[in-house]
């Protein structure tokens, strides 16, 4: 496997992570994206540090070749599969811990959410 | 060179700091709840590197040499690093818009 294929195959784990198994659904919450871009300008000047200096180096034959300050391609999706990764658990873990002890107030909300309304609630 | 890696590393942890001492994102106050959130991702991404760097994808250079049982010290912290700013990028957001989330 080339790294250009496990990079799509990480970035679809995330996102089936995100959508199906969790059920956290940051895909579809304008928090996540705006996260995510201030994580991918650092991603780019962090990573831009480690591939420029050549701490970590690429074998040419398993990446596609274009790259973004000094880093292929292929690491944008990783870092994206990290990001969404990391924040669909701790928005999973969060809400389980938000469930097994509620305060008054959120039961009450729990109460009159209905499932339409649960799917658009905070993701706490 | 060696350094560089641990700085750019500790340059992470520093800048996103103020993320939790000045906008109050508590993600480290969340010891357990932040614990939990980095134990699947390590387990998943540890083993994206080293299968990684056993089928030659990448390879890392001019590391500190301490090691993390197979693992150098410099990957453990990275798997551990970026995922603490991430969250804190995540709460820090919530906390300012939290109709966002």
């Amino acid at each position: 496997m080339t790294y250009t294929a496990a990079a799509a195959l990480g970035v679809a784990f995330a996102v089936g992570l995100d959508l199906a198994v969790l059920r956290t659904n940051l895909l579809r919450r304008k928090g996540f994206w705006v996260a995510y871009a201030i994580a991918l300008a650092f991603q780019l000047v962090v990573n831009g540090v480690l591939t420029g200096q050549r701490l970590v180096v690429y074998s040419t034959g398993d990446i596609l070749g274009p790259r973004v300050l000094y880093a292929p391609i292929e690491d944008l999706a990783f870092g994206f599969s990290l990001v969404l990764q990391t924040l669909a658990w701790w928005v999973w873990w969060g809400r389980r811990a938000s469930q097994a002890r509620p305060t008054p107030l959120a039961a009450s909300a729990a109460r009159r959410a209905t499932p339409t309304e649960t799917r658009r609630s905070s993701t706490r | 060179m060696s350094w560089i890696y641990p700085a750019v590393l500790a340059g992470c942890v520093l800048a996103t700091l103020p993320l939790e001492l000045v906008l109050g994102a508590r993600v480290y106050r969340r010891p357990r709840r932040l614990l939990a959130t980095l134990l699947p991702v390590l387990v998943v991404f540890v083993t994206w590197d080293a299968l990684a760097v056993h089928a030659g994808h990448w390879r890392y250079r001019h590391l500190l040499g301490l090691r993390v049982g197979n693992l150098p010290i410099e990957e453990c912290a990275f798997f551990v690093v970026v995922p603490i700013c991430a969250v804190l990028t995540l709460e820090a957001v919530r906390r300012r818009r939290p109709d966002w989330l």
